[in-house]
């Protein structure tokens, strides 16, 4: 199909772009890999589009002092080619070979998968997992919002009507830091019936502070509190069974929920796999 | 400056290209219906099937999934810009070799997206062919031949650049 009509600006910078959310029906296009379909499905409708895309300055990725900041306008592809990232955040290189497919990433931004916020997408589940902030500039000057803080539920974040999403920050790796992803999706590149992102650090032989962020089985990127602390204390088995309280998926048009329950558990005990491995 | 219609110049295979659009076309439509350059095809509408795949600055990208009106300065090259060129020639004939299509509705997608992946000039594994056209459906062949020519053409160019 094709978009309802909308009106088209180009933002010259994050400060235009803020002066023209003043528009009731506005809505920022970023890579618009996610966003343009959505229009094109005339599942949304808005009266104005602010491109994003030619504001300097966003796409920067940088590691200093313990943090590895990305700019929200980086596209996939060149987070998948980053030195930095492959060094400093590990999982996001683990996950970007799932993100759609070549041609996608070759326009879609991390900010703006962040920002979209699918449910079933993987770097919301990655930022939460890591621990991560983004960074907003609004009408009232710039603000930091926890990972944990920022999905509040389906295709739905902290980020307000006049805001826009910046930059993205992680904590930088270190030797001890762990990471593992896995996902099952129909095909390669599809939206993933299940997904988990996860972090840890070394402990002896063990892991600690294991952050689990499961996607595709709720409304936004689902922490497994009970399942982290049973990794923690080297129970395997106990983190597979603690899933059926930490996890509620609901049944969907690829999977029953008994199914996402499943796989979760499967997956859970593949990524336990890479998380005791040591980093090459 | 926000309005449902756009004034865009850019260049298409080379040539310049000056054109008043709606603000909501896409980069395939305007292609397809101002250029009447019917190569690029319109699938799903979605990203999903390939079908409009065209390149945006050397990179391939969706054509349904970008708006013309972003389009403006830009390069953009279409099947029939990299075909008149003689830059795909081995993968034309390679495919055509191998039936590596039958309707033909996603071959220009094909062969833009498997000469992106040949452009490092490496030789792909198969599984590396698989997943770089995962985004491309083909609903005639089974992929198996379009695998093989693929192949074909990366194992020829790196044995010609030897």
């Amino acid at each position: 199909m094709k978009p309802a009509p909308f009106a088209y600006a180009r933002a010259k910078s994050v400060e235009h772009a803020i002066e023209l959310l003043a528009h009731p029906e506005a809505r920022l296009l970023a890579g618009g890999q996610s966003l343009i379909a959505t229009l094109n499905m005339r599942l949304s409708a808005p009266k104005l589009l602010i491109d994003l895309n030619g504001i300097n300055g966003l796409s920067v990725i940088k590691a200093s002092d313990g943090t590895v900041e990305i700019g929200a306008l980086t596209r996939h592809c060149e987070a998948e080619r980053s030195a930095e990232i492959a060094k400093y955040a590990p999982l996001i290189a683990l996950a970007m070979p799932h993100i759609g497919h070549a041609a996608i990433r070759n326009r879609g931004t991390l900010g703006g998968s962040i920002a979209f916020a699918d449910p079933a997408a993987e770097l919301p589940a990655c930022l939460v997992a890591l621990g991560g902030e983004v960074e907003i500039a609004g009408g009232h000057g710039m603000r930091a919002v926890k990972a944990d803080d920022f999905f509040k539920g389906l295709f739905e974040t902290s980020l307000g009507s006049r805001d826009v999403l910046t930059s993205i920050r992680i904590p930088a790796a270190t030797s001890g830091s762990r990471a593992g992803f896995a996902e099952f999706a129909r095909r390669h590149g599809d939206y993933a019936m299940v997904g988990l992102a996860a972090t840890a650090e070394a402990n002896g032989r063990g892991l600690k502070n294991v952050r689990l962020a499961f996607f595709g089985v709720g409304d936004m990127p689902m922490r497994a509190k009970k399942a982290e602390a049973a990794l923690g204390a080297d129970d395997f088995d106990g983190a597979v069974s603690a899933l059926g309280s930490d996890l509620d998926p609901r049944d969907d048009v690829q999977a029953t929920a008994a199914t996402k329950k499943h796989l979760a558990g499967v997956l859970l005990r593949r990524v336990a796999k890479q998380l005791l491995e040591p980093r090459a | 400056m926000s309005e449902r219609v756009c004034d865009i110049a850019l260049t298409v295979n080379g040539e310049s290209v000056v054109e008043t659009i709606e603000a909501r076309q896409s980069l395939v439509d305007f292609l397809r219906e101002k250029l009447s350059l019917t190569g690029s095809h319109v699938g799903c509408e979605h990203g999903v099937c390939g079908a409009c795949t065209v390149r945006v600055e050397g990179v391939t990208v969706r054509g349904c999934l970008m708006l013309a009106a972003q389009c403006d300065g830009a390069k953009v090259d279409t099947i029939e810009g990299v075909s008149d060129s003689g830059e795909i020639a081995d993968l034309q004939q390679a495919f055509e070799k191998r039936n590596a299509l039958q309707c033909g509705f996603c071959t220009p997608g094909m062969l833009l997206t498997a000469q992106e992946l040949l452009s490092s000039g490496a030789i792909p594994s198969r599984e590396k062919i698989r997943e770089h056209i995962s985004g491309n459906y083909c609903r005639c062949t089974g992929y198996h031949a379009i695998v093989d020519a693929i192949e074909a053409v990366a194992q020829a160019r790196a044995g010609s650049a030897r």
